[in-house]
This record gives structure tokens, sequence and C-alpha cells, in this order.
């Protein structure tokens, strides 16, 4: 058997050069709640945190005071601040983190123009990797504030772990590269003359563009990418900016998964891509498992025994309710034991990466009380 | 032949649901139940996931229609992994007879412009694919007897089909726009249903009633509500109050673990039993919110049982038959 290092949530908030923890996953599997968790942790031990959500459950969000989504962090009530530390948590708003990014970067008539365009207003909202671009935009705005000494970032919900590192560099490189230049030719020389001159190929398929989308369409795109191109040097570096940030040293990622295949199927992806991208990862975050009883500790009864006393007291008759009990402990067992030989397998195939384990709860993590006892298990406290 | 239950008439199935709750085995689950009676199904999913390989347990899917399974009464299931950029290419060679140009705009970057920047143009081709098999007929007779997508969660599903207001922004006139019209109206019609599949926990529920206002703003038929992984309660009624409450009988359990065989740790083991059993009797409490938080939903609900073991080809055989019993099919 592969027993695996467990993670030492501890240290790692404690040490000061931890600056950045991204919480990473597929689907489903407890991001935002861990992300709340650990930066509710970290402030308790005396960081100045700050927690970037993407789309926490509503009783959760109203919990940490995060009734409207600003855009603009703001302090969680009830954190124990002994320790000298604070929360700070925000929603990111994507649409307002681009309208800004413009703002901050354009002349106000530039900006009018661009906000206006009805382009920019489909990219800006509409658009599968705007999302996690501007989660990445927003990182690197509150890393450069150095208002906190560590920031928790929840990844959006994207159909994959893996497209929160690859949609900002896809959509920098887009917008940057060089089909974007060709559709701007025209734009820039005035006129098709120019394109044909160039390539007739270019002019070729520029046409079939206007055919499909719209002449129209395509004039708005060009006025979009020329605004934008005058504003800032360009989209890729900033997509590249936000990268590098990513694999300074300071960060540290965390995969999170819930013991089931699919989740450690992808969390498996994701831990050899940060490898393959040289990027930090702290460790797997094993969310929601049954192996730990309710109020601690492993029960002296494996749930082969439980099943077979149940079956002595459904022989004898009698005791009916402890036939249920019995019988309800060899099923959560059994549970417990799949989830382990699962959680096995990925330590097998990752015999590095340190663990960290939450208790499966009944009810869903509504307050800073949940947080703390969801921390409190990573933390090996439980 | 027409479908029996309550979806009948149903020819465009689309499931969707929160990420973790199964969205990909109920919709493998629900083509299996409507290959029934010798039909003809197509399985697709336009994620770019490989889910229904790893379901199947074939290898990945290419951009082809194979058959993955073979239904009861010699019945079929196709499944096509739907992928923008071939659709994109398929499109443009269906009506512009392209050749090797194509190729051209691919290299230049055009092809994953579209496919993947250009907002909504993405969500076209994948539901235009799909929305093309619905349609496909050879000799008057449609070709697949009904079509399920695996469509992306719920929490997107109202703005990944509403493909219409997607390209209004962008093409307001031209083939594409005339593409999306016309899948739109199929999409409204009758003959789609949007399933949603949730779990008995909260977020999921929330998302799925989300879900239901949100497809039915835009007009989009809901189908039925699929409740997936359902575990029976395991204590009789009474003792849930009790577990519920802190008030079962311990010396009742001592004794009965005795009576049982067990008489090391017994106190520790009751301690055990107690505090599951209250954990267990709370999981019931809020299933039993969360049912009645789906009820108010007054759409048809078929629950599935949770599958302990693993899905596999025999696991969706009988979650199909879960299907057609409980009447979705």
């Amino acid at each position: 058997m592969n027993a695996s290092t467990r993670l030492s949530i501890d240290s790692l908030l404690d040490d000061p050069a931890t600056r950045i923890v991204v919480c990473c996953g597929a689907g489903g599997v407890g991001k935002t709640t861990t992300a709340a968790a650990i930066a509710l942790r970290a402030a308790e031990r005396g960081r100045r945190a700050v927690v970037l959500t993407i789309d926490p459950a509503r009783r959760l969000a109203q919990s940490m005071g995060l009734d409207e989504l600003d855009n603009t962090p703001r302090t969680v009530g009830g954190v124990d601040s002994a320790a000298g530390g604070r929360l700070d948590a925000m929603m990111l708003d994507m649409k307002r983190t681009f309208d800004e990014v413009v703002l901050a970067h354009a002349d106000p008539a530039r900006a009018r123009e661009i906000l206006a365009n009805p382009f920019y207003r489909s990219v800006s909202s509409g658009f599968a990797g705007t999302q996690e671009y501007m989660a990445m935009e927003k990182l690197g705005q509150l890393r450069a504030s150095d208002r906190w000494d560590l920031i928790v970032v929840d990844t959006p919900p994207s159909r994959s772990a893996l497209d929160f590192l690859d949609a900002p560099a896809r959509l920098g490189a887009f917008l940057d590269g060089r089909f974007i230049r060709v559709l701007m030719a025209p734009a820039r020389r005035g006129g098709r003359a120019y394109v044909r001159v160039v390539s007739a190929g270019v002019g070729v398929f520029t046409n079939i563009l206007a055919r499909i989308l719209g002449a129209q369409f395509l004039t708005e795109v060009q006025t979009f990418v020329a605004a934008l191109d005058t504003m800032f040097g360009g989209f890729r570096e900033r997509a590249d900016a936000t990268y590098q940030l990513l694999a300074a040293p300071g960060t540290a990622f965390l995969v999170v998964a819930a013991p089931e295949r699919d989740a450690l199927r992808e969390a498996s992806y994701f831990v050899e891509r940060l490898a393959a991208e040289r990027m930090p990862l702290a460790g797997l975050v094993l969310n929601r498992v049954h192996d730990i009883v309710p109020g601690g500790g492993r029960t002296p009864l494996s749930g082969d025994r439980a099943a077979a006393a149940a079956e002595a007291l459904a022989d004898s008759g009698g005791h009916r309710l402890v036939r249920a009990l019995l019988v309800l402990h060899a099923e959560r067992s059994a549970l417990a034991a799949r989830e382990r030989r699962l959680a096995e397998r990925f330590t097998a195939a990752h015999p590095k990466v340190a663990v960290g384990r939450v208790a499966a709860r009944p009810e869903d993590v509504h307050d800073l009380l949940d947080l703390r006892a969801v921390a409190s298990d990573l933390a090996g406290l439980s | 032949m027409a479908a029996r239950g309550a979806t009948g008439g149903v020819r465009l199935h689309i499931v969707t649901g929160k990420g973790g709750t199964g969205k990909t085995t109920v919709a493998a689950a629900l083509a299996l139940a409507l290959s029934g009676g010798g039909r003809q199904v197509l399985l697709t999913e336009v994620e770019g996931r490989q889910g229904i390989a790893q379901l199947f347990d074939c290898p990945p899917l290419p951009y082809e229609e194979r058959k993955v399974a073979v239904g009861p009464d010699g019945g079929d299931v196709y499944a096509l992994a739907v992928d923008p950029e071939a659709a994109l290419l398929e499109y443009l060679e269906m009506y512009y007879r392209l050749g090797r140009a194509g190729k051209g705009l691919k290299r230049l970057g055009a092809v994953d412009f579209a496919t993947t920047v250009a907002p909504g143009l993405r969500d076209v081709l994948l539901t235009g694919k799909v929305y093309e098999a619905v349609r496909r007929s050879a000799r008057g007779t449609p070709v697949y007897d009904a079509v399920v997508m695996d469509a992306p969660p719920t929490g997107r599903i109202a703005r990944f089909l509403n493909v219409n207001a997607e390209v209004a922004g962008l093409a307001r006139v031209g083939p594409i726009r005339g593409q999306a019209d016309s899948i739109m109206s199929v999409l409204r019609s009758p003959r789609t249903a949007v399933h949603l599949v949730t779990v008995l926990e909260e977020m999921p529920v929330q998302e799925t009633i989300d879900g239901v206002a949100a497809l039915a703003a835009i007009d989009l038929p809901v189908g039925g509500v699929v409740v997936n992984m359902v575990r029976p309660p395991l204590l009789p009624r009474a003792a849930l109050t009790g577990a519920g409450r802190g008030t079962l009988d311990r010396a009742d359990v001592v004794a009965g673990l005795h009576a049982a065989g067990v008489t090391a740790h017994v106190e520790k083991i009751t301690d055990a039993l107690l505090a599951e059993a209250a954990e267990h009797a709370r999981r019931v409490k809020l299933e039993r919110r969360e049912r009645r938080a789906l009820a108010a939903l007054d759409r048809p609900t078929w629950e599935l049982p949770l599958v302990t073991d693993g899905i596999d080809l025999g696991a969706l055989y009988q979650l199909a038959s879960h299907l057609v019993e409980r009447g979705a099919v």
C-alpha cells in the first residue's frame, strides 16, 4: 500500500513566502468552499488574506458578507483577529473587470468607443474563456495592490480544470495573433485593396467570413481590435504576465477533488500539467471523504464484521434498530474503503503529491463555523 | 415507432446537470432506454471531454458516428463527440466547397478564432451539428428515432441553447443567422426536451431550480428532472427521529451488539454507531427538504439509485431500465 504524504496546510499558510494559493479542480468538487476555508484559517492564524471567489453558493456568500457582486474586496465580519490577521472577500464580476481594464488603459473617448462596441460586449460577457481570463486579471490586480499578504483564488467552474490555465493564453493569443492582424489589415490601410496585394488567400478568406457572419460583424471586430491595440501593449503580454505570476515562487496550487473516479482523473491531469509547466503544486485536497467518523477516529468495528453482526441479529430476530445501525455502518465502511482505494491509486500514480482530507458533511457549508471545521479537517485536527 | 413514456414525441433530449451529478451517465442511460423497441439512437457530447468513450469503455470517439451499444430488441446506440473545429470545416465545405482553402483558414488561426473566441459561434456549430442529426433522413424517414445530447452544465445551459440571442450580437444577417434561427425553432418545439440531472443536495437542487427558470424564461421546453444517486434511508422512520434528536436508547444498542456477538470495544462502537445514525438522520431530513423543493417545480421527476461499484455498461443498462420503469421513456 502506498501511503501519501499528509498535506501540511498550516505550514503552507504560515509561511510568509506563500503569497498566492490557487484552488483548482473539476466542477462540483468544492473548490469555492475549500478556498474560503483556507483563507479563513490563514486570516485567523495572522495573515492579511483575501479570497477571490467565482460563484459561491448563496448562503455561504451571504455569511461572508458577499451580498452584492460589486467586484470590490470587503472585510468579512466575525473573523477572529486575535493573531493580527484579517479576511477580505470578493466575488468576481467578469464584465466589470473587463470594463475596468479598458477604463484604466484607454483615454475616455476611446474607452467609450470600446465599451459600446457590440463585439466587445459579446466577448466581455459571453466568451467561455473570459471568466478565466478575468479571474487571472483580477488576481494580477490584487497582487499588484499589495494590500494583502495572502491571496486565495477559487477558479471558474470550467468543463475541465485545465481551462483555467489555457483560456487566458488562448484569448490573449487570438486577440494578439496573426488572424487578428489579417482582419485588421484593411482597417489600417484603408480598404480591401491592400489585402488583395498581400495575399489573395486572405482576401478570399475575409470574404468568406464576411459572407457567413456579415460584413458588419467583421467591421466591428476590426474597430474593436484596432481600439484595443492602441490601448496597451497587446493582450498576449498581459496574459503572459499573469501566467508568470502563477509560476513564480510564492504561488501554490491546491488541486481539489472528490474521492470519485472522474474527479480524481481530472485531478491527475491537472497534477501532470502543473508539473509540465513547472508550476508549484502544494498538494491534493480530497474533499468529502467518508472514513473520518463523525466525532473523530476510526471505529474498532470493520464493515465486514458489522455486516456479519447484522446478519447474526437477523437470524436470531429482534434488535431491529441495532441491525439497521450495523448495516448503516457496513455501508459507510464500504464507501470509505472504495474512496480509500481510489485515493491510493492516485497516490500510486503521484507518490510525491501531499494529500489533505476533508470529511463529508450531511449538509452544505453555510457559515464561518462550517468553514472553520472544514479547514480544521484539512489541518489534520479531526 | 413512437416512444411510450412521459417524453413520447420528443426527438431531441438535452441532458444537463451540475458538475458531479452524473449528467453524462444519465445521458447514456437515457440513450440506452430510448433504444428499446428496436429504435436507433444517437448519443452526442459537445464539451470535448470524451466522457462517452470513458463510460462505454471504448477508444476516444472521432468526429464520426460510431455504434457503442446495442439496445434491447435490436435497437442501436451510436455516439458522436461533436468537435467545433471539425463542425466548422464540415459546414464550410458543405456550403462553400472550400477544399484546400479550409486548411489555409486553419493555419491562419481563423478556425480557432471562430470556434473559441467569436462568442456564440462555437455554440451554434455544436448545436447545429446535433440539429442536423435530428433532421437527417434517408428515403423519407429519419435516420435517428431520437438524439440525446450530453450538454454543458446547468449553470451555462440556457445561454448555450439560446443560440439565437448569442449570434444576434454578431451576425444580424447571413447564413449563420439563418442557421441559428432554424436551430432555435427546433429547440423551442415540442420535439425537444431539456432534462436536468441533480442529486439531493442543496447546491445542485438550487441550480436545478434556477436552471428551470432560466430555460422557461427563453421558452425552451423543460422535460424531466432526474434525481441521481439516490440512497434509500436505512433506518426505520421512528429511529430516524430519535437518531436526529440523540434520544436513541444507548443501553439498547449495547445489548444489541452483545446479542450480535460484538463484545470488544462495545462502548466506543456504540458511540460511533450513534454518531453515524445522527448524521444519517440529518442527511435524510435534508434530502426530504430537497425533494419537496424539486416537487414544487411540478415537472416529471425520475429517481435513479446510487451505483456504488462504478459505472460500467451493465450499470448503464440497469439505470436505463429504471428510467423505463419510472416512465421517463
